[in-house]
């Protein structure tokens, strides 16, 4: 698939994902529109899925470890075509089976039920080792947030995937600088992130998280990369794609309101039309 | 063979024996030899998996390695088990209903020397308010061993309770073991004794000394508290109008609790507790705290008087 192709998906994924956290009046927008491009890359370039046979066995396996940012999963996966996107704009509502964190009980695509920071990973390490053990060569794939990295289970677990080899674990950090209460580095300051993985016995790689060309390239060193798991430092803008949502910790953990919405769906339109021309 | 053994021993045993018969997988965080999970590691060092010394990314790391569709046992003492990893357990785990089995030894207050911050007497209250999670608490070897493959055989959440101090051996190979589902070891007619876990034999012992007494008193052993067996424990109500549980747990939230949910919603009748009472534990020897702490046959006897004379 080009680029182009892959940028679209992104885009209508963020829209997607805003509707349905506008529609429900309640979701996280500045994360979920930061991890929009990985996402489109893994789900349409690198991962072997199949959303007619989402349980496929050997399947790659896709972990969202920052398990709030899930209305950015739910959109790529419908956009793949796991379920339709309307469903998508449906979150958070108890008629709804989209939930408001991942479920991989009840939504077609989701390989693990996450929300709980700190835990999607280790359960990321136990598909690796599993597949390893089982003789697949699946991969698995995994997007933390930055500010996830304060919590010490993720130590626990980058100890675990270096001591185990997990060569057939690719993880990401959606590095956007900033959590609930403000900028990381003032919170609970995470600095040097990608030292401390090198220290655990990761590779790691620092990309542009909005780069499509870096992402793939990235992705393929983490392949080519043999007896320890690949850590993506990916620096992302959180909000990426609407203006005003861009930069901003204020957008963690809050829905827009009608005139806000309205701004960033034309933003999103115009970009979109922009790559369909 | 041995008149006694701990329950821990048995997993152990149990798993080295089935990983003959089935492909699981066992974990440790680094406590493999109390929690006898090196019995299974030296026939099997392949299928074992150590963590160190990190309860919480064991439990969530199995539940992704069970989301592939293997079985997986995930072991530590019942504090850190149930305590430390309580909700790795709750969402890595029960929530996606995944096929984890915890191995949670060292349960109790017989854990004895090594005191109140190791004797988890919380554990039983804690996983029963968990949906989709199955709490068996045997109470000698061979219901251990019988447990172990029943938790293989289940599709979902185990979490499988035992004890460090070695237990007498109450049931035989042909024991047959049934999750859910109390086992009445004697009928009586007077009262009945509804107990779990090394809280069994003095059930019985118990037993012996109210009939010399010239009470008739039935003997339930509830080896899964959840699902508990609700029939059981109502017939015995309806017969016997009185009842007495005995647990080494708190009496808040386990098999007391768990008890006197069903006597209240099916046949309300005077009930007694005979557990720890709302208190920690201490150092000490095992049999020593056992009686300090009022987990004796005498004392399930005492509350078994008083429970009859509560019927007046």
């Amino acid at each position: 698939m080009n680029k182009n192709e892959i940028a679209l998906h992104a885009y209508k994924a963020r829209k997607h994902a805003l509707t349905g956290i506008f529609n429900a009046q309640s979701g996280h927008p500045g994360g979920s529109l930061s991890i929009c491009d990985i996402l489109s890359v893994l789900y349409f370039e690198v991962m072997n899925v199949d959303p007619k046979n989402p349980k496929m066995e050997d399947r790659d396996r896709f972990v969202l470890s920052k398990g709030h940012c899930a209305p950015a999963l739910y959109a790529t996966l419908a956009e793949r075509g796991f379920f339709p996107v309307e469903d998508v704009h449906t979150l958070r509502r108890t008629d709804s089976y989209i939930q408001g964190h991942p479920d991989m009980k009840g939504i077609p695509g989701v390989d693990m039920s996450t929300g709980s920071l700190g835990q999607g990973i280790s359960a990321a390490n136990g598909m690796a080792l599993a597949g390893k053990l089982s003789n697949k060569d699946y991969r698995v794939y995994s997007i933390l947030g930055d500010g996830e990295l304060e919590e010490g289970q993720v130590w626990e677990a980058a100890m675990f995937a270096a001591h185990y080899k997990l060569d057939n674990l690719t993880a990401f950090v959606d590095y956007n600088g900033l959590q609930i209460d403000g900028k990381i580095t003032d919170v609970m300051n995470s600095e040097p992130i990608d030292d401390k993985f090198r220290a655990f016995g990761w590779n790691v790689i620092v990309i542009d998280a909005h780069n499509y060309d870096a992402i793939l390239e990235a992705i393929e060193e983490a392949k080519a990369t043999k007896g320890k798991p690949t850590m993506i430092l990916a620096k992302s803008v959180k909000g990426k794609g609407v203006s005003f949502m861009e930069g901003s910790p204020a957008w963690h953990g809050a829905a827009p309101n009608q005139e806000q919405f309205d701004q960033a769906i034309a933003e999103l339109d115009a970009t979109i039309k922009g790559l369909e021309a | 063979m041995a008149d006694k053994k701990a329950t821990r021993e048995s997993y152990g045993l149990a798993l080295a024996e089935l990983g003959e018969k089935y492909d699981i997988l066992v974990m440790d965080a680094d406590l493999s030899k109390s929690t006898k999970t090196d019995t299974f590691k030296k026939k099997f060092p392949e299928r074992f998996i150590n963590t160190g010394i990190a309860e919480g990314n064991m439990i969530a790391t199995a539940a992704g390695i069970a989301s592939t569709g293997r079985v997986v046992f995930a072991s530590s003492f019942a504090m850190f088990a149930a305590g430390r990893a309580f909700e790795q357990i709750r969402n890595s785990v029960a929530y996606p209903n995944l096929n984890v089995k915890i191995g949670a030894t060292h349960a109790g207050i017989s854990v004895g020397e090594d005191g109140a911050s190791h004797q988890c007497l919380e554990d039983i209250g804690i996983m029963r308010t968990i949906p989709n999670m199955v709490i068996i608490n045997p109470a000698d070897h061979w219901e251990a061993m019988k447990a172990v493959e029943a938790a293989v055989k289940y599709e979902g959440p185990v979490y499988l309770r035992f004890g460090r101090l070695a237990v007498p051996m109450m049931f035989d190979e042909n024991y047959e073991f049934e999750i859910g589902k109390g086992v009445t070891l004697k009928d009586g007619t007077d009262a009945t004794i509804v107990a779990t876990g090394l809280m069994v034999p003095e059930a019985v012992e118990a037993a012996k000394m109210l009939q010399e007494e010239g009470l008739n008193v039935g003997v339930i052993n509830i080896h899964t508290i959840k699902p508990i067996d609700k029939d059981i424990i109502k017939a015995a109500a309806e017969k016997t109008g009185a009842i007495v549980t005995a647990e080494e747990h708190n009496v808040i939230g386990g098999l007391g609790s768990a008890v006197a949910e069903v006597l209240c919603e099916t046949c309300p009748c005077p009930l007694l507790r005979v557990g720890t009472q709302d208190v920690f534990g201490r150092s000490g020897k095992p049999a020593e705290l056992l009686e300090m702490y009022g987990l004796t046959a005498k004392n399930i006897a005492e509350n078994v008087k008083k429970a009859i004379a509560l019927k007046k």
